[in-house]
C-alpha cells in the first residue's frame, strides 16, 4: 500500500491538519479502546483508496498534550473522527464504522 | 454462492472463535461471520485479569486478536459482516448477508449480547457527547468533570470505580434501594469518598447544549423530579441478547436469549449455541469460551452420525500443531 496513515501531534498538528491544502480526517483515538483498534485497519485503506481527495491522520489521544487537544475539539467519545477543511470541521464521525460506511459518508462530506 | 459450508459461526467474542479454533482442527474448515464490530464485549473492556493464562492480565482487545489469529492459523475463513437474517426450516441452514446467501449443513449461534440503552431519544441525540457506554473508551475525557453512572450491578460498580480516577465525582444513579451487584464491588463503591450514590431514581431526560449539561431526574418512589448537572452519563444497565435476526427461527425464552434443548443444542437440529447469548447467569469470557468449546464438540459429533467425516482424532485434540 503506497499511501498510508499518518501520525500527528500536538506539536505538528497546526502544518498537518489547519494548514493542510487537503481535506484531513483526524483519528482521535487510544489503544485502550478496542472499537478505535478495529477502525485502524478500515481507515489504512482508505488512506490509500482517496489519497488523491484526502489526507487521514491519526492522533493518539493517550498523552497531556494531545489530550488536551482532544478537548479543545470536544472529543469525548472516541473513536471520533472529525473532518478538516481549511482549518475548520465540516464533519464528525463518533463510534466504529465498516469502510464501506465511512467511505461513503466522507465523500458525500467531501461533495458539499 | 452454492456451496454447502459444514458449519457457519455467528458471533466472534470468546465462545465464537472459541467454536472456531475447535471446528477448524476438526477440518470442518468454519465459516464464521464476525460482524462488522468483531471481538464482543471483550473489545470494551480494560484489563481482564481473571482469564486463565495471563497471569499479569491481559487487555480486552487484545485477548481477542489473540483468539482471530489463533483461529484463523487453524483454517476458519472470517468474514466482517453481520448477518441480517436465517433460515434454519430445511436441511439445508440458510444465512443471508444483506442479499448474498449462504448455507451450511450446521450453525453455531454466538452473537453475544450488547449493552442496554435507556431507550430515550435524548440519549440517542448525545451519544458520544457525555453519552458512552464505554467507560474504558471514554473515561479519559473527563478529567476533573462530574459524571453519572447508571445502574445496580456489577458492571456498573466497575465502571464509577473506573471513572474516580479521572473524574472529580461520580454520581451512581439507581432506580432500585439496594445494589444488585457483590458485596466486594458495592463496597468499592460506598467506601469512595468521591463516589456519590443515587437511590430510588431514574433518568427521565438528558440535556445539554452541544454536549451533556444535566439529566432531569424522577425518584421512583415520591415520584419528585430535579434536575442533576452532570458532564458525562455511563450506561451499565444490563445488557439485551443479540437475536433480533434470527426472528423466530429458534426458540427464545421471554427475555430474547436462545434457549438450550438438550446440551448445547437449540430447539433447531443442527444448530448449537455458545456463550452469552444463552446464558445471562455467569457471562464471562472463560465461560463463554468454555460453552463454545462445548458447541463445536456437540456439533463434530452430530455431523459424525450425520456422516460427514470430521477429523476428531486424538492428535487433532491433544497435540498442538507446531506453529
Amino acid at each position: 500500500m503506497a499511501h498510508t496513515t499518518i501520525p500527528v501531534h500536538a506539536a505538528t498538528f497546526s502544518a498537518e491538519v489547519l494548514k493542510s491544502d487537503r481535506p484531513v480526517l483526524v483519528d482521535f483515538w487510544a489503544s485502550w479502546c478496542g472499537p478505535c483498534l478495529m477502525m485502524e485497519p478500515v481507515l489504512e485503506e482508505l488512506a490509500d483508496e482517496l489519497h488523491d481527495r484526502l489526507k487521514i491522520t491519526k492522533l493518539n489521544t493517550e498523552s497531556p498534550d494531545e489530550q488536551q487537544l482532544a478537548m479543545l475539539y470536544r472529543v469525548q467519545s472516541i473513536p471520533n473522527m472529525k473532518l478538516f477543511k481549511d482549518g475548520k470541521v465540516i464533519a464528525e464521525f463518533i463510534g466504529y464504522r465498516p469502510k464501506d460506511v465511512l467511505k461513503q459518508e466522507l465523500e458525500e462530506a467531501l461533495q458539499e | 454462492m452454492s456451496d454447502i459450508h459444514n458449519v457457519i459461526i455467528i458471533g466472534s467474542g470468546p465462545a465464537g472463535l472459541t467454536s472456531a479454533i475447535y471446528t477448524a482442527r476438526a477440518n470442518l474448515k468454519p465459516l464464521v461471520f464476525a460482524g462488522l464490530e468483531f471481538g464482543g464485549q471483550l473489545m470494551t473492556t480494560t484489563e481482564v485479569e481473571n482469564f486463565p493464562g495471563f497471569p499479569e492480565g491481559i487487555v480486552g482487545p487484545e485477548l481477542m486478536q489473540h483468539m482471530i489469529k489463533q483461529a484463523k492459523r487453524f483454517g476458519a475463513e472470517i468474514v466482517h459482516q453481520n448477518v441480517s437474517k436465517v433460515d434454519f426450516s430445511g436441511e439445508v441452514k440458510r444465512v443471508w448477508v444483506g442479499a448474498d446467501e449462504y448455507k451450511a449443513r450446521s450453525v453455531i449461534l454466538a452473537t453475544g449480547a450488547s449493552p442496554r440503552k435507556l431507550g430515550l431519544p435524548s440519549e440517542q441525540e448525545f451519544w458520544g457527547k457525555g453519552v458512552s457506554s464505554c467507560a474504558t473508551c471514554d473515561g479519559a475525557f473527563y478529567r476533573d468533570k462530574v459524571v453519572s453512572v447508571i445502574g445496580g450491578g456489577d458492571s456498573a460498580m466497575e465502571e464509577a470505580t473506573f471513572l474516580t480516577r479521572f473524574a472529580s465525582k461520580v454520581y451512581v444513579i439507581h432506580r432500585r434501594g439496594e445494589f444488585r451487584a457483590s458485596k466486594i464491588m458495592q463496597d468499592r463503591v460506598l467506601n469512595n469518598p468521591k463516589i456519590q450514590v443515587i437511590w430510588n431514581t431514574e433518568v427521565l431526560e438528558v440535556k445539554g447544549q452541544d454536549v451533556v449539561g444535566s439529566l432531569r431526574l424522577k425518584n421512583t418512589e415520591t415520584g419528585e423530579e430535579s434536575d442533576l448537572a452532570v458532564d458525562g452519563m455511563f450506561l451499565a444497565i444490563g445488557h439485551i441478547p443479540n437475536t433480533k435476526f434470527l426472528g423466530d427461527a429458534v426458540e427464545l425464552d421471554d427475555q430474547g436469549y436462545i434457549v438450550v434443548k438438550d446440551k448445547t443444542h437449540t430447539s433447531v437440529e443442527g444448530v448449537f449455541v455458545g456463550g452469552d447469548v444463552n446464558d445471562h447467569r455467569y457471562r464471562q469470557a472463560i465461560t463463554a469460551a468454555g460453552m463454545g468449546c462445548m458447541a463445536a464438540i456437540d456439533l463434530e459429533r452430530w455431523l459424525e452420525e450425520k456422516g460427514v467425516e470430521v477429523d476428531t482424532t486424538a492428535d487433532t485434540y491433544t497435540n498442538p500443531v507446531p506453529a
